[in-house]
């Protein structure tokens, strides 16, 4: 068994002493007798550090993981290559094993760490005021919600079915409680209907929700879209893909009102799902309703420049029930991350970045679409991301692809039924053309062995021909 | 007293932007290696970004070192004690870093088929099934990403499984000495918080709680040893006077650590717990995040459970079980973020159950209440116990609450002042001014994995302040002196708030 304690029988002899007690099961006698568990945990015993390392590695082993499989998966968090200095700086101990920052003169690290990751983004999105970070990013979704409640006073929301799935189910299970009414506008063409959300706002709207790009990976003119919301004063929030922000107009310069997103794509790993951050940027107007942690500049009584955390009296920890969240996590570490990801890649870097991206993508969406029983779901523009329909069903491919050691795409059955055999295939720096060229290659076997099958499994199962076709 | 500025007081903060110089760089990209169209030709020029952000310009051994140079103006758990209360600010094994690195953690894709997940999945089931024979309840969700958000996700739970008995309620209760995420908690979940009044012994005030209770009262939320450090020895009463009314239990699981494997909250007759990785599970807590906040609840509350939850499915004719994700949840509140949770906060934590296994579980919580009561004893004695008594005086749990009000009185210190100075003497100071019923508190809380002689120098700065301060108050009241910066402007940070560099 491990142990992480250091007391000897004689430190405890010792300290029960100084207590004035007989046992440390006397200092349980607060515990009422029935509440007491009389037995071990019914758990493993403790295992060696050799032993534990095998057993993670040994279930490690049974994933297939980007290093084992070429990783054509997106749909909110990206297989981008992190630098070796982002390992290197957020393992350390004086990063890695601090609590939030409540004694800000032992703390001015990590405070200045949070005063430029909020500079970065709050240049990323193009909106003055950025807060040190959220959980993730569908939950921000969520937070934006409940400020724009609180903003408007009003209690309804229209957002766009291009709206990340798990985020819209996340803004619903929130709106449960806080209550509100969440009305869905759909796609045409790729895009959020313009004329549908224009009629859905109304004067009873908080906050109208975009995303950009939105889940199927097309580029929402933003802008347009936004003045439906702005002829209500009710709230633009956009969702963001940081990565795609060098290029895309930034939502600050649409007229967004809040701007945020998911973090893992800067500097952050895939960790099945997290932990990452989420970002969440906003106009000047909502500094004192932003969610969570917030760095401020200030002195010291010797006139140095410090950090602290500002405008806690919006905290719960300050405010309680009237708090304007109940989050006190920052995500600290994971925006650390980001930050040096973002240092490391820099302006030049970042832009360059965005712009391979967007060219691979380019080659990759003309390349699959090229492949027999594959056809483009939208043709309107993207950045990183892009849909397919396949001639095919869709789970029988990917298991194809999977067989020759890729992880082709996100299937879009399950969250959009309307597009039962779609696929979303995202690209990032990782992804090499050779790498492409292999996947329209693997793509275009599997999808005329499935189609060969269908067919034939159709024909088996009709006894009169004529109906097929 | 005279100040010397440090080396590192001498060395004014700079920003990276400030360091930023145009045409410096550090990463090289690989080359596209596909036909490089203008961007225009690709995307409508209107939808294009003009001005590229103002990133830094740095190269890499200047990043490096900025924030190296930066790390080393924090204060960390590696490096000295930290008697955070309410914090539990245990050691962070490197094992569990190692083990979250692995390729297979770490480059694991959420969206992979759960059948190329199998040894992910299969951890999270583990995990979910030691959680639950730690906390006594059944059912585990670990998609809450922390405490907060496994408090909105019970109340969340709250309102679904009284709606689904076609129930609408509207109060919430808890105690005057809550964590301040629980009220804020009850309003974001649209209910409304009735505060319940502490009793001489730290707990619920019973006849408070009994002129509270209705049957408009979904849930009491608690925890249990509650923020003075003490075990609530009227639980089982408690639990029964909410039960009787229909209401939920909800246990707030940051004082967890005092208790594993000796009492679990499901045996207490809570129905709802959520359990902090960061706190009890050695997850680090990396300057405020990432944690996560799992919840286990009761065969009632599990049909309202988050989805997709983790299933296994038993293997037949010689195979192993397999898992899977179960989204056809139709009672469930939904998601509460995106894919399955902090997943690598699962790896770590998982490595720390392992490690540890049931006895060594048992036995930190038992180590972690011994050095709560000998620095409880420690500072009972000399200027200490004069200056800093005990709030309740009785034996704790795995932290304890001393109150600075008659050093305030006698000495002219505030707490403030006390936790100022001992910064200078090396130390984290304990959480201060809370819980709010204690007047100047201090919050104390060791840990198991401090040594006697970290608890011992500890309580011996304490009275070397002390003894300081009846000679000379205004030491204290300046302090700290030998710290990267010394008090700064908090009020000024708030009425003209500069939240981001000003850049040209």
């Amino acid at each position: 068994m491990s142990r992480y304690t250091s007391a000897t029988s004689a430190d405890r002899a010792a300290m029960l002493e100084t207590i004035g007690a007989s046992s440390t099961a006397e200092l349980f006698d607060q515990v009422p007798e029935a509440l007491r568990l009389d037995r071990p945990l019914a758990l493993p015993p403790g295992m060696s550090e050799a032993e534990v390392f095998e057993r993670l590695a040994e279930l490690a082993g049974r994933n297939a993981d980007a290093e084992e499989q070429v990783c054509f998966l997106g749909a909110g968090m990206y297989d981008h290559y992190v630098p070796a200095i982002v390992d290197a700086i957020t393992q350390r101990s004086e990063f890695l094993t601090p609590y939030t920052p409540y004694q800000p003169e032992i703390s001015q690290g990590g405070l200045q760490v949070m005063f430029e990751f909020q500079t970065a983004m709050s240049e990323l999105t193009g909106l003055p005021i950025s807060t040190a970070g959220l959980y993730e990013g569908p939950s921000s979704v969520a937070s934006a919600g409940y400020l724009a409640i609180g903003a408007t006073g009003r209690r309804r929301f229209v957002v766009s079915r291009g709206v990340h799935p798990h985020s819209r189910e996340t803004l619903a299970t929130y709106a449960e409680g806080f209550g509100a009414e969440i009305v869905e506008v759909g796609l045409k063409d790729g895009v959020t209907d313009p004329a549908a959300l224009a009629d859905a706002v109304d004067g009873e709207t908080a906050a109208v929700f975009l995303q950009n790009p939105n889940f199927l990976g097309v580029i929402e003119d933003v802008e347009a879209l936004g003045g439906a919301a702005k002829a209500e004063d009710a709230l633009l929030v956009v969702a963001v893909d940081p990565m795609t922000l060098s290029v895309l107009k930034p939502p600050g310069e649409c007229g967004a009102d809040v701007a945020l997103g998911e973090g893992q794509p800067l500097g952050n790993r895939l960790d099945f799902g997290g932990p990452s951050f989420g970002f969440f940027c906003g106009t000047e107007a909502l500094i004192r309703r932003m969610p969570g942690r917030i760095a401020g500049e200030t002195d010291d009584v010797d006139g140095r420049r410090g950090f602290v955390l500002a405008l806690q009296t919006r905290e719960q920890h300050i405010r309680r029930e009237k708090a304007t969240h109940n989050i006190c996590t920052a995500q600290a570490l994971n925006a650390l991350a980001a930050m040096v990801h973002l240092s490391w890649l820099g302006r030049e870097g970042f832009r360059e970045l965005g712009e391979l991206l967007v060219r691979r993508t380019a080659y990759a969406r003309q390349r699959l679409a090229a492949v027999e029983g594959v056809e483009l779901l939208h043709k309107a523009p993207v950045a990183r991301e892009f849909a397919l329909r396949l001639d095919a069903p869709v789970g029988p491919v990917l298991e194809r692809c999977a067989e020759h050691g890729i992880a082709a795409g996100y299937p879009l059955g399950r969250e959009y039924p309307e597009y039962e055999n779609g696929l979303l295939v995202a690209i990032t720096e990782r992804r090499s053309k050779e790498q492409i060229d292999e996947l329209a290659d693997v793509f275009g076997t599997a999808i005329s062995a499935e189609r060969g099958e269908f067919l034939s499994h159709s024909e088996s199962k009709s006894p009169q021909p004529q109906e097929i076709g | 007293m005279a100040a010397t500025e440090t080396p590192m007081q001498r060395e004014r903060a700079q920003t990276i932007y400030e360091k930023s110089k145009p045409g410096r760089r550090a990463a090289v990209l690989p080359s596209a290696g596909v036909p490089e169209p203008p961007l225009e030709e690709l995307i409508p020029k209107e939808l294009l970004r003009v001005e590229s952000p103002r990133l830094p310009e740095i190269a890499e051994p200047e990043i490096v070192r900025h924030y190296n140079r930066l790390s080393r103006r924090n204060f960390d758990l590696d490096t000295g004690f930290y008697p955070l209360g309410s914090c539990t600010m245990k050691h962070n094994p490197r094992l569990n870093e190692r083990v979250a690195a692995l390729p297979g953690h770490a480059r694991l894709h959420p969206a992979q088929d759960p059948r190329r997940a199998q040894g992910a999945l299969e951890l999270m089931w583990l995990l979910q099934e030691s959680l639950a024979e730690i906390c006594g309840l059944p059912h585990v969700s670990l998609q809450p990403s922390a405490g907060s958000h496994g408090e909105l996700a019970g109340l969340l739970l709250t309102r679904a499984y009284h709606a689904d008995r076609g129930e609408q309620r509207t109060k919430v209760l808890a105690p005057d000495t809550s964590h301040g995420t629980n009220p804020a908690t009850v309003t974001m979940a649209g209910y409304e918080v009735v505060k319940v009044a502490t009793n001489g012994q730290g707990g619920v005030e019973m006849d408070d709680l009994r002129a509270k209770v209705s049957d408009e009262v979904a849930c009491l939320m608690l925890t249990n040893p509650n923020t003075l450090g003490l075990f609530d020895e009227n639980i089982a009463e408690i639990a029964g006077v909410i039960h009787e009314v229909g209401g939920t239990l909800y246990y707030d699981g940051a004082n967890l650590n005092a208790v594993m494997g000796h009492s679990r909250p499901g045996d207490m007759g809570f129905d709802i717990v959520h359990v902090n990785l960061h706190k009890s599970f050695s997850q680090p807590h990396g300057g405020g995040g990432p944690g996560a906040g799992p919840i286990a609840v009761s065969e009632r509350i599990a049909p309202f459970l988050p989805r997709p939850q983790v299933t296994r499915r038993e293997g037949g004719n010689g195979s192993g079980p397999s898992y899977d994700l179960d989204f056809d949840r139709p009672k469930s509140i939904g998601r509460l973020r995106g894919f399955q949770g902090n997943f690598g906060v699962f790896v770590r934590s998982y490595a720390y159950i392992l490690s540890l296994g049931a006895d060594g579980l048992a036995e930190a919580s038992e180590i972690a209440v011994l050095n709560a009561n000998y620095l409880k004893a420690r500072l009972a004695q000399g200027r200490a116990g004069k200056h800093l008594p005990i709030a309740f005086d009785r034996h704790c749990m795995h932290e304890f609450v001393l109150s600075g009000k008659p050093m305030k009185r006698e000495m002219g210190l505030a707490t403030l002042d006390l936790a100022k100075r001992l910064l200078d003497f090396g130390f984290h100071p304990p959480t201060v001014y809370f819980p709010l019923l204690v007047e100047e508190a201090l919050m104390v809380e060791p840990t198991e994995t401090e040594t006697k002689e970290s608890l011992d120098a500890f309580a011996d700065a304490v009275e070397q302040i002390l003894a300081e301060g009846e000679q000379d108050p205004e030491i204290a009241r300046q302090a700290p002196y030998s710290t990267p910066v010394r008090r700064l402007d908090e009020v000024k940070a708030t009425r003209q708030p500069v939240v981001r560099q000003a850049l040209s």
